[in-house]
């Protein structure tokens, strides 16, 4: 807060200072909220229509809504894309995680070239992860599959799920383990009734995120699904590089819509687990 | 815990019957958009209505690089594809494509042996043409007030036909059209570019449009680009400037001068799953009847000498689609076939010069 | 020393089953090192075979060259013998007429044909055109060949094939740095009107720079804002931050080819202000800007999130010392405040540049001519020129420079601090 005793050079910067961050703010939000009015315009341009900057009803539509579902590639795709996330986003929680749980161990050894490496999925470029993907999931016939698309997106999430189990997972104390044993625990009780309890919200926040990967990946899916196999992204793709219909906008708002939902997911988890931490 | 368990096995259900829908029907693989449209008109659906093998139609954008991967794995999934003429050539010499003996073609409407009926150099050991397209250009009648450009050469004059250009991003086509536009005759494109200097000279030609080029990649989008306002001039593959022209309304010319044309072919991975019946809809696809169809929705060309005079109005708009054809006499004035030969040779070559040229 | 001299020494302690307790916890120890390693495995095992093993094999690609070795083996092993000067004796002459036969009827000439086209533009049809005419050709070999074409006759081709016959070749990484074999195999330039692959890294390095600088100039101010300002602000301001970062990248390039394009809403908007004439429109797209603007927009939440999880350590009572101690507040803010956020700086810069470099999707979209990075020539050779080994040689030096960068980034930040959200 800008104290009362600021002189007029203090209070210049202090408000040109919060035009700038809210100039930046700005850049960061506009551009995702500009395509929802866009995507009911009723002619099929990608500008603001004078009939919608009077707000005329009539220059609203939800014409492209209705192509979305009475199109049924954007249909199959989005089921897709639904089953392929599901999938990939259980193994990548489940491997992550007890990867997590080991990783987290004072006596792993090896432990900083281990996490380096199965991080690596999230650092390597992606056109050289979809390229290597390509050539080896056609080898063994994974390519054009719902399955070589499941494990590949699981690979791609994993880190996501190791980074934040591990990070609930600093700092905790290993003595309650050994105490949950010497008080006659058996290993899994004491993982369910100790381990669980704590590493829950990093599970829950890495799976999102595992999730939105595999929702949002698309370069992997240009090189291994087939027609079949399309995904919503995938399909976003080729409709750009052919035609942007405001189709296109109506899907990325309905995505948008999606993304609003996990965040607020995750805000509200994180609020949580700080009342937790609060009364512990 | 059960409710999980639910889920896990709906999904598990949805993921089997995803991955089974589409099993043991005849994948065919096109360009999409309205040229893919007219195949499925044409083609697909009295093939199905004749009890063909359910089509499972696929877009690609051209190329052989998935027919090779699949071919390679030994995991074919695709059984017909509908190729340029060089990627035919190409993946036929590879071993990358099943040969097609031209016996199982039927004879033409007319009785005219199918070796004879098909247009001189349209059947290859690997493919089977279907149709004449080309490269054009197209321009915006609403932006030129005044004289409206008319030549090749009149795509690269900026001073009397400002705008912007839209141009596919590539040697393809693009070379050509600029030695046609700086005077070279369509007969002897191919011997010039096969020297340095007439590389040279074609770079050259394009340097006078590089800075105000948008350049395309997908057959879509030079319409898309002149409808947005994008640009104002583009060349194009002429179905799709068709198309706009006609389901669309929208106030597009094609110039014919100096035209590149090419044609496309259906083709059959090596060891594609549903072979025998691959063959059989080519052969179906590419009989008279169909070969004049395929020409009712879109403006190409029919291989098939039976089938020219056969070709009627359009289906839907109902104007008569002989004058929109590539190989209408009006149009093949100045007009240039693709040398296939000398793209199989050159293309890596020039694919380097084009893009260091476009780098720069 | 046995373990009976061990437990008899009489300073070693015992656990409580009599089993000296050094040994015991060795032994304990190393059944823990077993679960938490035994924990890892599975995860390792599949990122291992599902990631790194074929990314691997992509790689192999690059040095691997199998075609000529395979499929024209009787030239080859006579080239060997070769010592390259002029051309070859009579006998390789016949080995390449019955190689060709060979390959003819198996298929595989297109191959050989194509391969040799990658490092000699030309001569694919010449030798398929040679192997069609090979079966029927009598002896003398060479008379035959060099009159079915003189090109047989000169030593370039001959000194091609014998370097291509290598089974491994460093020719995909030379080209990938703009540099070739000459016809005395010694290692030159490429001609300059070929010369694309320094250009293109040097582009992809400088767009990433761009795109950090401008992350870390406009994430700056944000992160400080939202490190200082009250919760109950901050937390709001802070889902402005998050949206965009779970915002699928498609959702915001799209965004962008909308914002940005020429009848697109910032030009209308331009228009209708008469700051531009409707017909000099700005072309803000299909260029390097377009590229960098979307790429900034994109990676400007990685900036903001590190910077702010440093700067929320800060405690404000430095700032308000310095302050009372005299220094005027720009001195109190660089003295004080900024060096205690160069790790924020230097996690968020490095992060922004890592993934930068392989960015794809974005300039592919929107990136026109001047704005495509070496990602995008490696999609290039992967799908339509099928130089697979050329695409797996960019490949392998943008993954060595990603590599260097990630290492640096562990070293630097440290893998366990890489924070999320």
């Amino acid at each position: 807060m800008l104290p009362s005793y600021a002189g007029p050079l203090e209070t210049t910067w202090y408000y040109s200072f919060r035009v700038i961050c809210a100039l930046i703010l700005l850049f960061l939000i506009a551009p995702i909220l500009v395509v929802i009015p866009l995507s009911f315009n009723a002619e099929p341009y990608f500008s603001f229509t004078e009939g919608m900057l009077t707000l005329n009803p009539d220059a609203f539509s939800m014409r492209w809504y209705e192509d979305i579902i009475n199109n049924k590639q954007w249909i199959h795709s989005a089921k897709n894309s639904v089953i392929i996330a599901f999938f990939a986003t259980i193994m990548a929680t489940t491997l992550g995680t007890l990867a997590a749980l080991g990783l987290s161990r004072p006596e792993m050894p090896y432990r900083g070239a281990i996490m380096g490496l199965l991080i690596s999925p999230m650092i390597v470029p992606l056109i050289i992860s979809g390229a290597g993907m390509y050539f080896f999931y056609s080898h063994v016939g994974l390519a054009q599959t719902m399955i070589g698309m499941v494990l590949a997106h699981a690979a791609l999430g994993t880190p996501f799920v190791v980074i934040t189990v591990t990070a609930t997972l600093t700092g905790f104390d290993q003595s309650l383990i050994r105490a949950a044993n010497n008080l006659g625990a058996t290993p899994t009780y004491a993982f369910f009734k100790v381990t669980m309890p704590l590493i829950m919200p990093g599970m829950i926040s890495g799976s999102l995120f595992a999730f939105i990967t595999s929702f949002d990946e698309v370069v992997v899916a240009l090189f291994l699904s087939g027609f079949e196999q399309r995904t919503i992204p995938r399909q976003m793709w080729a409709g750009i590089r052919e035609q942007i219909s405001p189709t296109i906008l109506a899907v990325a708002t309905i995505l948008v819509m999606i993304s609003i939902a996990l965040l607020a997911t995750l805000e509200l988890l994180r609020r949580r687990n700080e009342r937790l931490r609060g009364i512990v | 815990m059960k409710k999980s368990l639910l889920l896990t096995s709906i999904a598990a259900v949805g993921l089997f019957a995803a991955t089974t829908a589409f099993a043991g029907n005849l994948t065919v693989v096109s360009w999409g958009g309205g040229y893919t449209k007219s195949q499925v008109e044409a083609y697909h659906k009295p093939w199905e209505a004749m009890g063909g093998k359910k089509i499972n139609s696929e877009d690609y954008n051209g190329g052989l690089a998935e027919v090779k991967a699949q071919v390679e794995s030994g995991k074919v999934i695709w059984d017909l594809v509908d190729v340029e003429l060089s990627d035919a050539v190409r993946g036929c010499d590879e071993g990358l494509l099943e040969e097609i003996d031209p016996s199982i073609l039927p004879a033409g409407d007319d009785g005219t042996a199918a070796t004879d009926d098909f247009i001189q150099g349209t059947l290859v050991d690997c493919g089977v043409a279907s149709i004449v397209w080309s490269t054009v250009y197209a321009y915006d009648k609403t932006k030129f007030s005044g004289s409206a450009p008319q030549t090749m050469a009149d795509f690269f004059n900026v001073k009397d036909f400002p705008g912007k250009r839209g141009l596919r991003k590539g040697p393809k086509a693009n070379l050509e059209m600029a030695l046609m536009a700086d005077g070279v005759a369509p007969a002897d494109v191919y011997s010039t570019l096969t020297t340095k200097t007439g590389v040279a000279r074609a770079l050259a030609k394009l340097d006078t449009i590089k800075d105000v080029t948008v350049w395309w990649e997908t057959g879509a989008q030079p319409a898309q680009m002149l409808a947005d306002g994008e640009v104002t001039m583009t060349t194009a593959y002429n179905g799709r400037i068709f198309g706009a022209q006609v389901t669309e309304k929208k106030p597009f010319v094609i110039v014919w001068d100096g035209q590149v044309w090419d044609l496309d072919l259906w083709v059959i991975p090596k060891g594609a799953p549903n072979k025998a019946e691959a063959l059989k809809f080519i052969a179906f696809s590419t009989d008279t009847k169909r070969n004049a169809d395929q020409a009712r929705w879109i403006s190409y060309g029919p291989v098939r000498k039976s089938a020219a005079p056969l070709v009627g109005k359009h289906a839907e708009a109902g104007i008569d689609m002989k004058p929109h054809m590539p190989t209408a006499p009006a149009n093949f004035k100045n007009a240039l076939q693709n040398d296939f030969a000398f793209w199989a040779d050159h293309q890596d070559e020039l694919n380097e010069k084009f893009s260091a040229w476009l780098a720069k | 020393m046995s373990e009976q001299v061990m437990a008899a020494t009489p300073h070693a302690v015992l656990a409580a089953d009599g089993t000296p307790l050094k040994q015991r916890l060795q032994k304990t120890l190393r059944r823990r090192k077993l679960i938490a390693a035994g924990l890892v495995l599975p995860l390792g095992v599949f990122v291992f075979v599902t990631f790194l093993f074929p990314i691997f094999l992509m790689l192999f690609r690059s040095v691997d060259n199998p075609i000529i070795h395979e499929n024209m083996p009787q030239t080859v092993a006579i080239l060997e013998q070769w010592d390259g000067k002029g051309v070859p004796e009579e006998a390789a002459y016949a080995a390449l007429v019955r190689d060709m036969v060979e390959a003819r009827k198996n298929k595989t000439i297109g191959r050989v044909a194509t391969r040799m086209n990658f490092e000699m533009s030309g001569v694919r049809s010449l030798i398929t055109s040679s192997a069609r005419k090979a079966k029927k050709m009598q002896p003398p070999f060479k008379d035959a060949l060099i009159k079915a074409n003189p090109i047989w006759g000169e030593r370039d081709i001959w000194v091609t094939f014998k370097r291509l016959g290598n089974e491994y070749t460093a020719t995909q990484y030379l080209a990938a740095v703009d540099m070739r074999y000459d016809s005395d195999n010694n290692i030159v330039q490429q001609d300059e009107d070929r010369q694309i692959y320094v250009t293109i890294f040097g582009r992809t390095l400088w767009i990433s720079l761009a795109v950090t600088l401008l992350c870390l100039v406009l994430g700056y101010p944000v992160a400080y804002l939202l490190a200082t300002l009250p919760a109950k602000y901050s937390n709001l301001l802070m889902i402005m931050v998050l949206l965009p970062f779970w915002t699928s990248l498609l959702v915001r390039t799209t965004s962008w080819i909308v914002l940005l394009q020429t009848n697109g809403v910032i030009n209308e908007l331009l228009v209708w202000l008469h700051v531009v004439a409707d017909e000099d429109r700005l072309q803000m797209m299909y260029n390097q800007t377009g590229t960098v603007i979307a790429m900034t927009h994109i990676l400007l939440p990685f900036m903001i999130l590190p910077l702010f999880s440093v700067m929320k350590t800060i405690p404000p009572s430095y700032m308000r010392a310095a302050l009372s101690l005299g220094a005027n507040p720009v001195r109190a803010f660089v003295k004080v405040y900024a060096p205690q956020t160069v790790p924020g700086i230097g996690a968020g810069s490095l992060l922004v540049f890592i993934l930068s470099v392989g960015y794809y999707i974005t300039p592919a979209l929107v990136g026109g001519r001047t704005g495509q990075m070496i990602s995008n020539f490696i999609a290039f050779h992967m799908q339509k020129s099928l130089n697979w080994g050329l695409a797996a040689a960019l490949g392998g030096l943008l993954l060595v420079g990603v590599m260097v960068l990630y290492w640096a980034y562990t070293k630097i930040v440290g893998v366990d601090n890489m924070k999320l959200g």
